[in-house]
């Protein structure tokens, strides 16, 4: 099956800067697939190029198997809520709907109008003087009505009140529920993905630090709680995520496909949050380290 | 995308024809008056014998409008590039909307495309409709005036070729600078600047100029004046030929000169004309520059002007009024060219450079 999202040693500049580097990724389709990471790690720049509004300074990105944004056909597969949901702040709600209309030939107007009566807002209302919760409303409407393979979100709560983000969310799950659509939502929030997504990509300075099915990666990690040990000794098949002592005590994070069999240890299911959190400490780590012993090869 | 061009677009566009419409009764209302005044007065002047007076009282017709009209067409199409060019993308770059614009179904060499053509297009008409309708109005003063060439950049078809090249220029300008504000005064002042040295260097260089020979003695509204002469004292020492009087032609300089196309001298002229230098009485006058005095005796200056035009003839170098269209659709064209110029750039650089 072709991937929702592939890239290859994808990287883009900004001068001097480089916003993402060397990126490798795949993104499974007909999934809702959350991509976290810390401010800067390349979220929005990666979203940014899946559906051309930049393109690659180096390596490539396909999307549903094609370049982003090359040709009109293909930006008809791809729908996108941009960060701040920008709206045409003196255009009104229905002229965003024409709107939508007169730039997607694949427009379903009956699925816009139905989501906008939903919203309970003044259709002939001005988008300027809308909350942030219903321009992200109206800016999603837009985004679906255009009937995509696959809709692209990014940080589509960031800005918005707790209320209009649990809302958000909630009818993003109400369409994805009733239609076909694979998406892909970046946050840096894992409360808000964990509520939606059913796939998640940690991503750190460009570089996938962990990924999987939200259920298979809660399944095989697990917090290792005893006494105080060299996490070196532990079986090859438990990998350590993330280690933290006392004088006696140990913890670790340890990622594993069996079951902890040493009875040594308190196993400890893991939350989603502390997982992501862990994979994210590791990584700015796994740089010290690197530094610290430039003979040790990474 | 035509949809999208007219809805966020209409507001200007409607004000504009709008204005059109109300400049159009104006000159509807005054214009035939004009024409009617012009055939009852200056037309049948010869008969009456009063030509030049007829001729001064009807330019003072509608002496205000006449001046609205001609700052109007002039600034018109600099005014479309600031209003309409310049804010075409950098408002949707300010904004943030062009990433609601760029994501739908439409690609954005597409997008640009349309705006571009429906919005460049729309200023050219408006700027050609303004033109034409002052055009029109202003027959009977051009025809008074007999000086085509000096309202060249107000009349016909130019306006369109500048209003083109603003519009393309607030685009790009808008595009690199990516903020509307910064964006209008820039273009205001790049086109301002363009205009300028279009008409001060590049358009009499379009056409090489013609030169007629005339005698002296054929020329017009002589008069005897003083060069400067910081020694000595100053007298009549020069003359000044009236204007050539070609009709309608565009005169780059008139100068007095010999066979071998040597310069008449003011010694040459002291030495031709004696009872000229004599006709100064008391001092120099004051100041720098030459100043005019009425020559002394009546037969003086005649008398000199045939003594000089044995020898000195006058040599005119103009455009001769058949070559007013072929300027005004050079200049059209030049200002055209710059405007596609600039407009493949605006493509090129949101469908490669800004991503």
């Amino acid at each position: 099956m072709t991937p929702a999202v592939e890239t290859t040693g994808l990287g883009k500049r900004y001068g001097r800067h480089w916003a993402l580097s060397d990126c490798t990724l795949a993104i499974p389709t007909g999934r809702v697939v959350g991509l976290v990471g810390p401010n800067g790690a390349g979220k929005t720049t990666l979203l940014s190029l899946a559906v051309g509004l930049l393109s690659p300074t180096s390596g490539s990105i396909t999307v549903l198997g094609a370049e982003p944004a090359a040709t009109g056909r293909q930006m008809e597969r791809v729908g996108f809520v941009a960060q701040d949901t920008q709206l045409y702040s003196t255009l009104s709600v229905a002229d965003h709907l024409r709107f939508g209309a007169h730039m997607n030939p694949g427009w379903d107007n009956d699925l816009a109008q139905r989501r906008l009566e939903q919203l309970d807002l003044d259709i002939g209302q001005r988008a300027g003087s809308l909350s942030g919760g219903q321009r992200a409303q109206v800016a999603l409407t837009l985004a679906i009505a255009k009937r995509p393979e696959l809709l692209i979100l990014d940080e589509p709560v960031a800005s918005l009140d707790p209320l209009a983000r649990r809302e958000f969310l909630q009818v993003l799950m109400e369409i994805v529920a009733e239609s076909e659509v694979g998406v892909v939502l970046s946050s840096h929030l894992v409360a808000d993905l964990e509520r939606v997504c059913d796939y998640l990509i940690v991503l750190v300075s460009s570089r996938v630090q962990v990924d999987g099915e939200i259920e298979k990666l809660l399944a095989s990690h697990r917090h290792l709680i005893g006494p105080r040990r060299d996490p070196s000794s532990l079986p090859k098949n438990q990998q350590v995520i993330e280690a933290s002592e006392t004088d006696r005590q140990s913890t670790f994070l340890v990622r594993t496909e069996d079951p902890i069999l040493d009875p040594a240890w308190t196993v400890e299911e893991v939350g989603l949050e502390d997982l992501v959190l862990a994979y994210m400490r590791r990584a700015p780590l796994a740089k010290r380290v690197r530094l610290a012993s430039p003979d040790v090869e990474p | 995308m035509m949809w999208l061009t007219w809805r966020q677009y209409r507001t200007p566009i409607l004000v504009a024809l709008g204005a059109l419409a109300t400049l159009a009764v104006i000159l509807l209302l005054t214009g035939p008056d004009l024409a009617h005044l012009y055939s009852t007065t200056v037309a049948t002047c010869k008969t009456h014998n009063d030509c030049s007076t007829a001729k001064s009282a009807f330019l003072l017709n509608d002496a205000d409008l006449q001046t609205a009209l001609e700052v109007l067409v002039v600034v018109a199409p600099g005014i479309l590039g600031v209003f309409w060019g310049a804010p075409l993308i950098a408002r949707e770059l300010e904004t943030g909307t062009y990433r609601l614009a760029w994501t739908q179904s439409v690609t954005r060499t597409r997008w640009l495309s349309v705006k571009l053509g429906v919005i460049g297009l729309s200023s050219m008409a408006v700027a050609g409709l303004l033109s034409l309708m002052v055009t029109w109005w202003s027959i009977p003063f051009d025809t008074v005036n007999l000086n085509i060439f000096g309202t060249f950049d107000e009349r016909d078809i130019v306006p369109i070729g500048y209003a083109a090249f603003a519009f393309a220029l607030g685009v790009l300008t808008g595009l690199l600078l990516r903020r509307t504000v910064p964006a209008m005064a820039v273009t205001s002042v790049a086109f301002t600047a363009t205009r300028l040295a279009f008409s001060a260097w590049l358009r009499p260089l379009l056409i090489a100029p013609v030169h007629r020979t005339l005698a002296l003695t054929a020329i017009q509204g002589w008069s005897a004046g003083t060069e400067v002469n910081p020694v000595g004292p100053s007298y009549y020492n020069t003359l000044i030929p009236g204007p050539p009087g070609i009709s309608n032609a565009w005169i780059y300089s008139t100068e007095i000169v010999d066979k071998a196309g040597h310069v008449l001298t003011s010694k040459f002229v002291a030495n031709a004309c004696p009872l000229l230098h004599a006709g100064v009485s008391g001092g120099p006058p004051s100041g720098t520059g030459r100043t005019v005095h009425a020559p002394a005796a009546p037969t003086a200056l005649p008398d000199c002007i045939a003594k000089v035009g044995r020898t000195f003839r006058e040599v005119v170098t103009y455009q001769p009024a058949s070559r007013y269209w072929a300027f005004q659709w050079y200049e059209l064209a030049m200002f055209t060219f710059l405007a596609l110029l600039l407009a493949g750039i605006c493509v090129w650089w949101v469908r490669d450079r800004m991503a």
